[in-house]
C-alpha cells in the first residue's frame, strides 16, 4: 500500500542544483527502512520556484521542503516518513517585514496564489515520463473528443472563439493560422513546433517539455486533424538534453498507447510526430528560418509573404505554433472557448507564463492572467527585489523587447499594452533589474548579442547592429558626444524599417527603450562621463580613501596586478593607470576604505 | 557568426571515422539530414574539424562549403576542440544582471588571461561564454565539464577552479 508520495523536482533547474542525487539517495534510503512499497518518489517537471530548489513535496500533508541536499535525506525518511513528523527547519519560509514564517504547503505560498495555472497545470504534479499520469489527469481526453465528435472547422471555431494568440512573441491569433492552412488543397500538409527558446534567460517553453510533454504531443495531433496534417515536427534546442530525452519517451509511449500513429482511436486519422534539434541560431526561432533549418540549410529567414500556411516545410503548407501556445490547446477543447476567454482582458485572453530572472526574490517560472500589473507580478508574486534595492526597470521580450521603468509599474500585462509603452510581451523572459544595474551596460548587452546572431542576409541588420554596437562602446568607454546620441537614435529608426526578419526590425527596440526612460544614463555617460549605476569600467576609479585606510596590506596581496603599494600600518594608495578594475581589492578591505567612483 | 578556427592537430581514428560513416548511412533516407549528421559527428569527436566535415561531405555528396556554411552557421557546433577543463560560464541575460560579466572576469584572469572562446595552447583549458542553459533560477551559473555551478558570487570562483587545477 502507497501511504506517500514523495514528489522530487526533476526540471532544469533543481537538476543543476543536485536533485539527482536526492533521489538516489531515497531510494537507497527507503530500501534501507524497508519504505519502498509504502512510499512512492515521483520524479516532476518544474515547480516553478527554481530559486530555492532543489524542491520536494511530501503527500498526503502537501509539506512542502525547499534547499534539500542529499545529506539531508536520511532525517527525511527517518522523521517524515517513518515517524509522521515534517522536518521543521527545511520546510520552506516566506519573508514578511523582515519576520519569517514557515508555509507548509506550496498552494499557501504568495508566489502561488495569484497565479493561474493552465498551460502549467500539470508541471510539478506528475512524473512527465509515464503517460498515465498524464492520462489520469483527463490527458488525450481532448484528442478523443475532437477525433469523435467535432469537425475540423469545430475546432478551428472552437479556437477562434477562445482568442488564443500565439506565445512565441508576435500574438498572431492561433484560430485564424489554422483557418489559413485548412484553406489550402489538400494533400501533404505539416505541423510544427517551435521548441527554439531562443530568449536567453527564458525557459518557460523547455520546462513545459520537460514537466508535461504529452500535453504539446496532444495538441499537435489536434492541430493536424484541424488543418489536414499528418505528419509534426518539434524543432526544440539540443541544449535543452532533459526536455529531448522526456519528448523522445513521450513519443514512444504515445506511440505504444496508439495515441500517435496509424488509425487514431480507430477513427482513421494519422499522425506522427519527428524531433529535429536546433543549434544554438537566435534567428532559427523565427518561423521561416526554423523552416530552413529543418530542411538541413543554414537558418536563414525567407521573404514572407508566402506566409508558411501556404509554401512552409518543404514547400508544403504549414501551421507552426509555440510551445506554450500548444500546451493551452486540450484545455481549451475540455472546458469550451468561453471558459477560455473569461480570463484576461479583452483582446489578450487566457493566462501567460513567465520566467522570472534578474533581482527579484523569487526567481523560477509564474503563470498569471494577462492583464495582471507588473507591480503585482514583481511585488507580490516575485517577492520583490532583494537585498533592499529599489527596483529601477523590468525588461519584457528579451533581445527583441524593451525595458519598463518604474513609473510604468502599474501597466497590465497583454500584448497591446506592452507594445504601447514601447516593449513587447516576447516569449515570457521577465528580468527586473534593480538600481545596480547601467541601462546603457544592457543596451550594449543585447547589441552584442543580436550583432552575434544576425544572420547576415541582409544589409541593415548585419551592417547597421554593429553600427550601434560601436556606438554604445564609443559611449562605455567615456568617448561618446551628445550627437552620438541622437545617430544612435536615428540608425535605430533606419535599421527598423529596412530589415528583412524580425530579428533586424526588432533588434533596436532596447536602445530605443532605454533612450527614451533613461536618457539621463545615456547622457551622463557622455557628459559627465560617469556610470550613475558604477557599472562601466572604463567610466570608474578604484581609489583608497586616506582617512579611512589602516594600513593592513590585504589590498595590496589581493592585488592581480601589482597596482597597490604603501608600507605596513600607512594608507595604501592605488596606480590607477595599472588598475584593472577587479574589484577584488575592495572585497578584502575589512575597513570599507576603497571606494570605485 | 565569427568563429575561430583551430590550430590543434587532428587526431580522429579509424574507429570514429566508422562511427561517423555509419551515422551517414542511417540518414541516408531522411530530409535534411545535414543537421542531425553534424550533430553525431560532433558527439563522437567532440568538435568538428575541417578533416570530418571533408567526410561528411564526400559521403553525403556534398560540397565542402555546403558542410562548413551549415556548421559555421549554428554556435552548437565548434570548429575548435574543448579543453581537458571546459568552462563555461552562461552570460545568457539572468545571468548577466547577476554578474556574470565579473565572474568571466575573474576566471580569465586566473587562467592568464584566456579569452572567451579559447583553449590554451596546452590543451588544458577552454573558456566559453555560453547562452542561457536553463538553470537561470541559480543565475548566475558556469559549468565545468558538464557540472553545473549556481548562485555564485565572484569570489566562488577561485574554489571551483582549484578543484580542476
Ligand atoms: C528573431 C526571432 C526569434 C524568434 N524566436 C522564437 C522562439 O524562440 N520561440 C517561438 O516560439 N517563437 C519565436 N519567434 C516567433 C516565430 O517567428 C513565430 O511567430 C512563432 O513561433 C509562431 O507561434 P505562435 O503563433 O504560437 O506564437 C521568433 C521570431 C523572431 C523574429
Ligand atoms: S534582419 Fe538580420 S537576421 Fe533577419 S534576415 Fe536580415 S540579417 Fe538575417
Ligand atoms: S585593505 Fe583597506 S585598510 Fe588594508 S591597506 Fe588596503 S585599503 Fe588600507
Ligand atoms: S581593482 Fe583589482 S586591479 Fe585595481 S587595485 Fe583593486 S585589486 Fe588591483
Ligand atoms: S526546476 Fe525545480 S522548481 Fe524549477
Ligand atoms: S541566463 Fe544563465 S542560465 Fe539562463
Amino acid at each position: 500500500m502507497i501511504r506517500s508520495h514523495v514528489l522530487l523536482c526533476g526540471g532544469t533547474g533543481c537538476t543543476s542544483s543536485g536533485s539527482g542525487k536526492i533521489q538516489a539517495a531515497l531510494e537507497a534510503e527507503l530500501k534501507a527502512k524497508g519504505l519502498e512499497e509504502e512510499v512512492k518518489i515521483v520524479v516532476t517537471g518544474c515547480f516553478g520556484l527554481c530559486a530555492v530548489g532543489p524542491i520536494m513535496i511530501v503527500y498526503p500533508e502537501g509539506t512542502f521542503y525547499s534547499m534539500v541536499q542529499e545529506s539531508d535525506v536520511a532525517e527525511i525518511v527517518e522523521e517524515h516518513l517513518l515517524k509522521g513528523r515534517p522536518v521543521e527547519r527545511l520546510i520552506y519560509a516566506e519573508h514578511h517585514d523582515a519576520i519569517e514564517e514557515k508555509v507548509t504547503s506550496l498552494a499557501d505560498t504568495t508566489f502561488y496564489k495569484k497565479q493561474k495555472r493552465v498551460a502549467l497545470r500539470n508541471c510539478g504534479y506528475i512524473n512527465p515520463e509515464v503517460i498515465d499520469e498524464y492520462i489520469a489527469m483527463d490527458g488525450y481526453q481532448a484528442l478523443g473528443k475532437v477525433l469523435t465528435e467535432m469537425t475540423p472547422d469545430d475546432v478551428i471555431k472552437c479556437i477562434l472563439d477562445s482568442g488564443l494568440r500565439g506565445r512565441g512573441g508576435g500574438g498572431f491569433p492561433t484560430g485564424r493560422k489554422w483557418m489559413f492552412a485548412q484553406a489550402q488543397p489538400q494533400g501533404k500538409k505539416y505541423v510544427v513546433c517551435n521548441a527554439d527558446e531562443g530568449d536567453p534567460g527564458a525557459f518557460m517553453d523547455r520546462s513545459i517539455l520537460e514537466g508535461d510533454p504529452h500535453a504539446v504531443l496532444e495538441a499537435m495531433a489536434i492541430a493536424g486533424y484541424a488543418i489536414g496534417a499528418d505528419e509534426g515536427y518539434i524543432y526544440v534546442r539540443a541544449e535543452y538534453p532533459i526536455a529531448i530525452h522526456r519528448l523522445e519517451v513521450a513519443i514512444a509511449q504515445a506511440r505504444e498507447y496508439g495515441l500517435l500513429g496509424k488509425d487514431i482511436f480507430g477513427t482513421g486519422f494519422n499522425f506522427d510526430i519527428q524531433l529535429r534539434f536546433g543549434a544554438g541560431a537566435f534567428v532559427c526561432g523565427e518561423e521561416t528560418a526554423l523552416l530552413t533549418s529543418i530542411e538541413g540549410n543554414r537558418g536563414e529567414p525567407r521573404p514572407r509573404p508566402p506566409f508558411p500556411a501556404v509554401k512552409g516545410l518543404f514547400g508544403k503548407p504549414t501551421i507552426i505554433n509555440n510551445v506554450e501556445t500548444y500546451a493551452n490547446i486540450t484545455q481549451i477543447i475540455l472546458n469550451g472557448p468561453e471558459w477560455f476567454a473569461s480570463m484576461g482582458t479583452e483582446k489578450s485572453k487566457g493566462t501567460k507564463v513567465f520566467a522570472l530572472g534578474g533581482k527579484i526574490t523569487n526567481t523560477g517560472l509564474v503563470e498569471i492572467p494577462m492583464g495582471t500589473t507588473l507591480r503585482e507580478v514583481v511585488e507580490e508574486i516575485g517577492g520583490g527585489i532583494p537585498n533592499g534595492k529599489k527596483f529601477k526597470a523590468a525588461q519584457t521580450g528579451g533581445p527583441s523587447g524593451g525595458c519598463i521603468p518604474e513609473s510604468l509599474y502599474d501597466t497590465p500585462i497583454d500584448y497591446d499594452s506592452l507594445i504601447a509603452i514601447g516593449s513587447m510581451m516576447g516569449s515570457g523572459g521577465l528580468i527586473v533589474m534593480d538600481e545596480d544595474t547601467c541601462m546603457v551596460d544592457i543596451a550594449r548587452f543585447f547589441l552584442d548579442f543580436t550583432v552575434d546572431e544576425s544572420c547576415g542576409k541582409c544589409t541593415p541588420c548585419r551592417v547597421g547592429t554593429r553600427r550601434l554596437l560601436e556606438i554604445l562602446d564609443k559611449i562605455i568607454a567615456g568617448n561618446g558626444t551628445l550627437e552620438d546620441i541622437d545617430k544612435l537614435e536615428e540608425l535605430c529608426y533606419y535599421i527598423k524599417s529596412a530589415s528583412l526578419c524580425g530579428l533586424g526590425q526588432t533588434a533596436p527596440n532596447p536602445v530605443l527603450s532605454t533612450l527614451k526612460y533613461f536618457r539621463h544614463e545615456y547622457e551622463a555617460h557622455v557628459v559627465d562621463k560617469k556610470c550613475p549605476a558604477g557599472v562601466c569600467k572604463d567610466l570608474l576609479s578604484y581609489i583608497v580613501i586616506e582617512d579611512k585606510c589602516k594600513g593592513c596590506t590585504a589590498c595590496a596581496r589581493v592585488c592581480p596586478v601589482g597596482a597597490i603599494s604603501g608600507a605596513v600600518k600607512q594608507p595604501h594608495v592605488i596606480d590607477t593607470a595599472k588598475c584593472i578594475k577587479c574589484g577584488a581589492c575592495i572585497e578584502k578591505c575589512k575597513f570599507n576604505a576603497i571606494v570605485k567612483q | 557568426m565569427k568563429k575561430k578556427l583551430t590550430t590543434v592537430m587532428f587526431r580522429g581514428t579509424k574507429a570514429q571515422e566508422e562511427q561517423l560513416i555509419a551515422v551517414i548511412e542511417k540518414y541516408r533516407d531522411t530530409e535534411g539530414a545535414m543537421m542531425p549528421v553534424l550533430q553525431e559527428a560532433q558527439e563522437i569527436y567532440g568538435y568538428l574539424p575541417i578533416e570530418v566535415q571533408k567526410i561528411i561531405a564526400q559521403r553525403m555528396d556534398v560540397s565542402l562549403e555546403e558542410v562548413y556554411g551549415v556548421a559555421s552557421f549554428y554556435s552548437q557546433f565548434s570548429l575548435n576542440p574543448k579543453g581537458e577543463v571546459a568552462i563555461a560560464v552562461c552570460l545568457g541575460t539572468a545571468c548577466y544582471v547577476k554578474g556574470a560579466g565579473d565572474i568571466i572576469d575573474r576566471i580569465s584572469l586566473k587562467l592568464g588571461g584566456l579569452a572567451a572562446g579559447d583553449t590554451s595552447p596546452d590543451g588544458k583549458y577552454s573558456l566559453e561564454a555560453t547562452r542561457c542553459i536553463g538553470a537561470c533560477g541559480l543565475a548566475p551559473v558556469l559549468t565545468v565539464n558538464g557540472e553545473v555551478y549556481g548562485r555564485l558570487v565572484k569570489e566562488d570562483v577561485d574554489g571551483i577552479l582549484d578543484k580542476y587545477m
